[in-house]
């Protein structure tokens, strides 16, 4: 019964508060309570105690405060008869665990010991999770491609039952978080036996080998209420009102469970994540803590995970092409390395490339799939490397030749999200492998055109009636339509490159983010992509042809109230709308006044630097300093959770390179930093647009993290260069 | 011939046996030989003026029968209502009124005894108020609050403030029929002017203004006293005692809080411990000194500090024939004067407390919050003076049962989600996935007309067992806590399949002992939060919750019947109705106030229909919100299972959150 749990997680809590107590002692002695530290890559301390109390642990000294306040939240045990209630007392133990938990790693972390390793393989577990993951598995958070998150604590019967259930979860698109043991062996070590690769490609991650490790998870879940959410530090209400309500993580507990485990499942709950174990514990039924049950149990392995998805309340959808191998997101990731390897296709070892085109509806048979070429079976068979050109022929009564690309765009996907192949480029730079093991399990040539045709359908659904594939294998062939290719794609280069804001009616919206961030509204123009990254306004307009009441919404945009702005009536309109009220009015070209809002996953970030008379510009992965005076991570947790806040905005990389980037405020003239990882990657376009201002050795008067991480050494170095933001009329 | 049972309560029925044995009359054998007027436990005898007393009786008196100015008896049966509940609403409202001076007293400095325990809880009665309390002395907090408290007893004008915590649609019934109160004082000085000879004659009139008086109580004196009391001496947690009779220590000295004001036993609490009195008691021969309560003191201090409880109204004489109270003190309401005489014949001090009370045959000793402990401990000295004088007689009673009490409003939240989750959403869930039929207010006396705590205890079995939670305060809680009703096994033995499971997750009894009568305005406060939290009615007409006073006796009784009706709840009293012999006042009372506030007044005898109407009052709520159909052992929720369009769209399907808190 539940007093049993309540007695574990009360007594869990006693116990971890006085270990963390006597290690804080211990590191203190030896550090000084004014020893600084701080979790890697993250702007909000010790993330969990931080959300809950708005208290920022920053020293040995602060930690002791706060480990006050976990004790403050311990109870006595529940007693044998005549007990007193025990439910508000266990789940704030289960947080008093969260917080000795938080300090104990950190302390670990100071000690050299975090992130873990295993003693027998070396293998060294994930450890904290930065801020940066957190942001750039923005868009997969929000479209569905990563509905929920798996916490599995423990370790499975035997490890062909952990590699079954870890595969249902990646099949279902979970992104799963490993920590714990029992009796020292852990689904980690089991999966590591099964060979299964582990990682953030294939959504398994190993957070370390204890209990105390599952804290990582949650810490990770509590910053999306922080930099999604826009939750304010200490509105601790709001901030598990949000985990319950939008983040859909659940805890599975494998084996035999213990005070620790029972504990911090509290404080889990506490998050309104329940948690399943497959073993025969008491059960919580009653709800309202959690959405639906706290504590349940299946001894069944092959109904675990759907049991625990349902009781957290979610629905996934998966749509599964009728090929041999397991397939979804979370095999995107990965690799096939040469020994693995069975064939492979284009990569410049053969010729090859992958094209979409617009047919019309009478032209071509549904899901017919083609396969072109002198004894293509046995040269298959042979394995090694084979010419290869993917024609994919699509037609329907809304299909548009503008959707050619974004179809084709989603190919790179198809493949990669099948186990056991992989791709990689695009067009006729594209790379396919199948593994040895795909090979063995059926894949057969065919199964590529049987992935686009039904993975085309699924994703376009009401753009595509009839989808038709053609494989050419003969190397002679696939130069040939490789060239009539080519002058599609040319065609579609300069159809984009017309593609202005000035050009178009209609914007589109992307609220695909307010899942997450519900005041955040993306407006997506011609010349604006969305400040993830993901979405450019052709993505936008087929989006809302396949699905109208979906994310994406079309923006009539109205008078042009502001050219030199962008600021449009259409737009400040439907923000309104869209926004709940929380945005009234934006401008698309300036950082200045009323600049876009963000929702959390930008690619980059603009920030001004008002002594150089300019914008910097960092993104998301870089854990350097910059002029700003901030990191990314502390840059970035202002800027998020649907606000604006002038002088400070969040982009996607190629909006660098529009015409129409901060038009109002001088444009790409206005750059005094940027990193070296941007610098490079839009060196190309970015010296086309250099010349096109007039400075067409821009690139080279912008200070990057070798030149200058301060604004003192900026300045020297603008000055020493001539940069023409100085000369340019001042930003403030 | 058959023996009449005085008592259900078995303990209370072995001393009421001794005492026929031993010719000591309680009041079990005066009910039994004095029987109620028959005209006037109708409500048919007028006599607020000297031409009568006027009887309205006979064949067909509602339409026929007129006093000597002409009244009907319609009038004449609201009039004497009206009185009740006016009575009801001064006896509650200015024990509050002793409790706001006493707290602008300790404010001031001039209560040096005396602190102010919670200061969660003044800032959060300090926001109701709208008094800025950040950054300020906690004095100066708590003096405006007393101050602005006071001034509700005085209003003239505009309304009491506490009005304002209660759900916006509840309100709004309350300003379209005009009974919002204005003042406290000013509601009860007006039905008494409107019910004196020639003024208001007009039933359903006079009975408005009964609501509006009512509600002065409810939301003015009753809860005011709660919130100072939990200010002044802590807002009561969970805490383990014990009951009945068995609680008077043969060695020690058995000293018994009685009465309604916890001011003085906070202090008897405070200095019992005190090692001078320890050495005193000692030095009379006793081994130490032992506190009991007796009524609503008695909960009082068993919610905040676990003091055991003799039990409720009727055990007060029973009590002292235990010949092991050497004194008890006594302040104001739902004393027997019998127990004067009765402690003539045992050794028992009883010693008057309150200026306000005075009775022949007791010792008074005034007491003065500004003299606290001084008092205090000359009262407990007295005590261990009269330990030496103890005899043998008495009908010793050594059985007692354990009790979990303590559940303010402010717990309840609490425990259904700990600091960080507080909510009433687990309760509301539950109510809506049909684990927990509906809710009960069991409330009020206990009555020595019917065997005496029986009926609580048939209803309180029942209705758990028909997964309906039960919320006890007053002589109610007593009546459970003397036969152990009140602890967490009593869910796992007794609870139906579903409050069984609510009461396990939580780890409580499935009656939830809310504190003395002043506390039924706790059920007020958590009715309008589970309002707010959502998923339920908007308001608290509606709710699947029911008012049930089986053995009421007092006139408080019928005030906060009233203002639980006046506020959406159906109120169901045991006994004789004292409007039995009007058709058309029983007709208001129930139809009329139905139809405006989905609250009414019914008097039902019969505790076997008191529990049908209840669950069938509770089952049409459920109907009307359109909750799942309860059906014992079948419940759980429906899930929705949520896809990405629904989660982009969760801000928007939302209902706004208001939250009481």
């Amino acid at each position: 019964m539940s007093k049993l749990i309540a007695s574990a997680a009360i007594r869990g809590a006693h116990t971890l508060v006085k270990q963390t107590e006597e290690l804080l002692e211990k590191t203190t002695t030896e550090k000084g309570k004014d020893f600084t530290f701080e979790f890697p890559d993250t702007a909000f301390y010790l993330p969990m105690i931080y959300a809950m109390t708005a208290f920022p642990v920053k020293t040995l000294g602060d930690m002791k405060v706060a480990l006050g306040m976990a004790k403050e939240l311990l109870h006595d045990e529940p007693e044998e008869h005549l007990w007193k209630p025990y439910l508000g007392e266990a789940l704030d133990s289960g947080m008093a665990t969260l917080f000795a938990e938080e300090i104990l790693l950190a302390l670990k972390y100071i000690n050299g010991l975090e992130p873990a390793k295993d003693p027998e393989t070396g293998y060294v577990y994930n450890g904290f999770i930065t801020d940066t993951i957190q942001r750039s598995l923005g868009i997969q958070l929000v479209d569905g491609t990563m509905p929920g998150f798996a916490a599995i604590i423990g370790a499975a019967p035997n490890d062909d039952i952990a590699v079954n259930i870890v595969r249902e979860l990646q099949e279902k698109n979970i992104l799963t978080f490993l920590s714990g043991n029992v009796n020292g062996n852990s689904v980690t070590k089991q999966l590591v036996r099964k060979g299964v690769e582990l990682g953030w490609d294939t959504r398994i991650v190993p957070l370390g080998p204890d209990t105390e490790h599952t804290l990582y998870a949650l810490d990770w879940a509590m910053r999306a209420s922080l930099i999604f959410g826009g939750k304010k530090p200490g509105d601790y209400k709001e901030h598990l009102k949000y985990q319950k309500d939008r983040v859909f993580a659940f805890a599975m507990v494998l084996g035999e469970l213990d005070d620790i485990k029972w504990t911090t499942g509290a404080g889990a709950i506490n998050m309104g994540f329940p948690a399943i174990a497959d073993t025969d514990i008491p059960v919580i039924h009653p709800t309202g803590v959690c959405i639906y049950e706290e504590v349940d149990k299946e001894l069944d392995h092959s109904k675990i995970v759907q049991k625990v998805i349902e009781v957290r309340g979610l629905k996934i959808i998966v749509e599964k092409p009728p090929i041999p191998v397991a397939y979804g997101p979370a095999f995107e990731g990965e690799r096939i390395r040469k020994e693995d390897m069975f064939i492979e296709f284009g990569g410049t070892r053969t010729p090859s490339f992958e094209w979409v085109r617009m047919k019309e509806l009478n032209e071509i048979e549904d899901n017919k799939v083609i396969i072109i070429g002198d004894g293509w079976k046995e040269k298959y068979e042979k394995g090694g490397q084979m010419p290869l050109g993917i024609v994919i022929d699509a037609a329907g009564r809304k299909m548009q030749k503008d959707f050619e690309s974004i179809i084709e765009r989603r190919i790179h996907h198809n493949i990669n999200e099948a186990q056991g192949l992989w791709h990689m480029g695009q067009r006729d730079l594209n790379w396919i492998r199948i593994s040895s093991n795909a090979k063995k399990d059926g894949i057969t040539l065919e199964h590529i055109g049987v992935v686009m045709t039904t993975m085309t359908h699924h994703r376009f659904k009401s753009i595509v009636d009839k989808v038709q594939v053609t494989i050419y294998t003969d190397e002679k062939d696939v130069l040939a339509i490789q060239e009539e290719a080519r002058k599609a794609y040319k065609d579609r280069d300069q159809r984009l490159g017309s593609l202005t804001d000035e050009a178009v009616d209609i914007f589109y919206s992307c609220l695909l983010c307010q899942s997450f961030a519900p005041s955040h509204v993306c407006v997506i123009s011609p010349e604006r992509l969305g400040l993830c990254g993901a979405y450019n306004w052709l993505d936008g307009k087929a989006a809302y042809e396949i699905d109208p009441t979906g994310g994406n919404q079309p923006i009539p945009k109205g008078a042009l109230m502001d050219a030199r702005y962008g600021r449009y009536a259409g737009i400040d309109e439907y923000l309104k709308k869209a926004s709940a009220g929380a945005v009234e009015t934006l401008n698309l070209y300036t950082i200045m006044e009323n600049p876009m809002t963000s929702c959390g996953c930008f690619e980059c970030i603009i920030a001004i630097i008002p002594e150089a008379n300019g914008i910097m510009i960092v993104q998301r992965g870089h854990t350097g300093m910059t002029p700003a005076g901030m990191k990314f991570s502390t840059l970035a947790g202002s800027v998020g959770g649907g606000t604006q806040n002038p002088g400070f905005m969040g982009i996607g990389r190629n909006f660098i390179v529009s015409k129409k980037f901060l038009h109002g405020d001088g444009g790409i003239k206005r750059i005094v930093w940027m990193t070296k990882n941007l610098k490079e990657s839009l060196k190309e376009e970015f010296n086309k647009r250099a010349a096109e201002e007039g400075v067409p050795d821009l690139l080279d008067k912008i200070a990057d993290e070798t030149v200058a991480e301060d604004s003192e050494k900026l300045l020297e170095f603008l000055t020493s260069v001539g940069h023409p933001a100085l000369g340019m009329e001042p930003m403030l | 011939m058959e023996k009449v049972v005085k008592s259900a309560n078995k303990e209370a029925e072995q001393i009421i046996e001794w005492g026929e044995l031993h010719k000591i009359e309680t009041c079990f054998d005066r009910a039994e030989r004095l029987k109620p007027c028959p005209i006037g436990e109708t409500g048919a005898c007028c006599r607020i003026c000297h031409i009568g007393p006027c009887r309205f009786v006979g064949r067909n008196a509602e339409e026929e029968a007129r006093g000597v100015c002409g009244a009907t008896l319609p009038t004449v049966a609201s009039r004497n209502f009206l009185r009740m509940i006016a009575a009801g609403t001064a006896a509650h409202s200015d024990h509050a009124r002793d409790m706001a001076f006493t707290l602008l007293a300790v404010a001031s400095g001039e209560a040096k005894d005396f602190k102010i325990t919670d200061v969660r809880k003044l800032y959060r009665v300090a926001g109701y108020l709208n008094i800025e309390f950040e950054g300020r002395p906690v004095n100066d907090v708590a003096r405006d609050v007393a101050v602005r408290l006071i001034e509700n007893f005085g209003r003239q004008k505009g309304e009491i403030d506490f009005l304002s915590r209660a759900p916006k649609k509840t309100q709004e019934r309350w300003k379209k029929w005009g009974i919002v109160p204005r003042g406290i004082d000013r509601e009860v000085c007006e039905a008494m002017h409107r019910t004196s000879i020639g003024v208001d004659h007009d039933p359903d009139h006079l009975l408005l203004h009964g609501l509006r008086t009512a509600l002065a109580d409810g939301w003015g004196g009753s809860m005011i006293s709660t919130d100072i009391t939990d200010i002044l001496f802590g807002t009561p947690q969970p805490v383990k005692a014990e009951a009945s009779f068995g609680i008077f220590k043969e060695d020690e000295v058995n000293l018994v809080v009685h009465g309604h004001e916890p001011t003085l036993a906070e202090i008897i609490v405070a200095v019992a411990d005190e090692p001078e009195m320890i050495a005193y008691a000692v030095s009379k021969g006793a081994k130490g000194i032992n506190l009991g309560g007796m009524c609503c003191t008695a909960n009082e201090v068993l919610m905040r500090h676990g003091i055991p409880t003799a039990g409720g109204f009727t055990n007060q004489e029973l009590g002292i024939m235990t010949g092991l109270v050497d004194a008890m003190t006594v302040d104001y309401q739902c004393i027997m004067p019998a127990i004067a005489e009765l402690s003539k014949k045992f050794h028992t001090k009883i010693i008057t407390t309150s200026e306000k009370a005075k009775m022949p045959g007791a010792i008074h000793i005034g007491f003065d919050e500004h003299r606290a402990k001084e008092i205090a401990r000359e009262i407990i000295m007295l005590a261990c003076d009269n330990y030496q004088n103890r005899k043998k007689e008495g009908s010793h009673i050594t059985d007692k049962f354990p009790v979990i009490a303590g559940f303010s409003h402010e717990y309840i939240e609490y425990m259904q989600g700990g600091r960080w989750r507080a909510s009433f959403r687990p309760l509301n869930d539950a109510i809506i996935a049909g684990r927990v039929r509906g809710a009960v207010g069991l409330a009020g006396c206990d009555n020595p007309r019917v065997p005496a705590t029986g009926l609580h205890r048939f209803l309180a079995m029942e209705l758990i067992k028909n997964d309906v939670l039960v919320l006890s305060t007053g002589c109610g809680s007593a009546a459970c806590a003397t036969v152990g009703y009140l602890t967490p096994e009593m869910a796992l033995e007794n609870a139906g399949p579903g409050l069984r499971e609510v009461c396990e997750a939580i780890g409580i009894p499935p009656i939830l002992h809310l504190g003395s009568c002043v506390d039924n305005s706790r059920i007020l406060t958590i009715a309008s939060a589970m309002a707010a939290e959502g998923g339920l009615s908007d308001e608290i007409a509606g709710m699947p919750a029911v008012g049930i006073a089986p053995e009421w006796m007092s006139e408080k009784a019928i005030a906060i019947g009233c203002y639980f009706a006046a506020s959406g709840v159906p109120v169901i009293f045991g006994g004789e109705s004292p409007v039995a012999a009007s058709k058309e006042v029983t007709r208001i009372m129930t139809e009329v106030w139905f139809e405006r506030f989905k609250g009414a007044l019914h008097f039902e005898p019969d505790p076997e229909k008191i529990l049908a109407m209840a669950l069938d009052y509770i089952d049409k709520a459920r109907e009307a919100l359109k909750l799942k159909k309860y059906e014992p052992g079948k419940f759980g929720t429906e899930k929705v299972l949520m896809d990405m369009a629904a989660r982009r769209e969760i801000e928007r399907a939302a209902k706004p959150h208001i939250g009481i808190y």
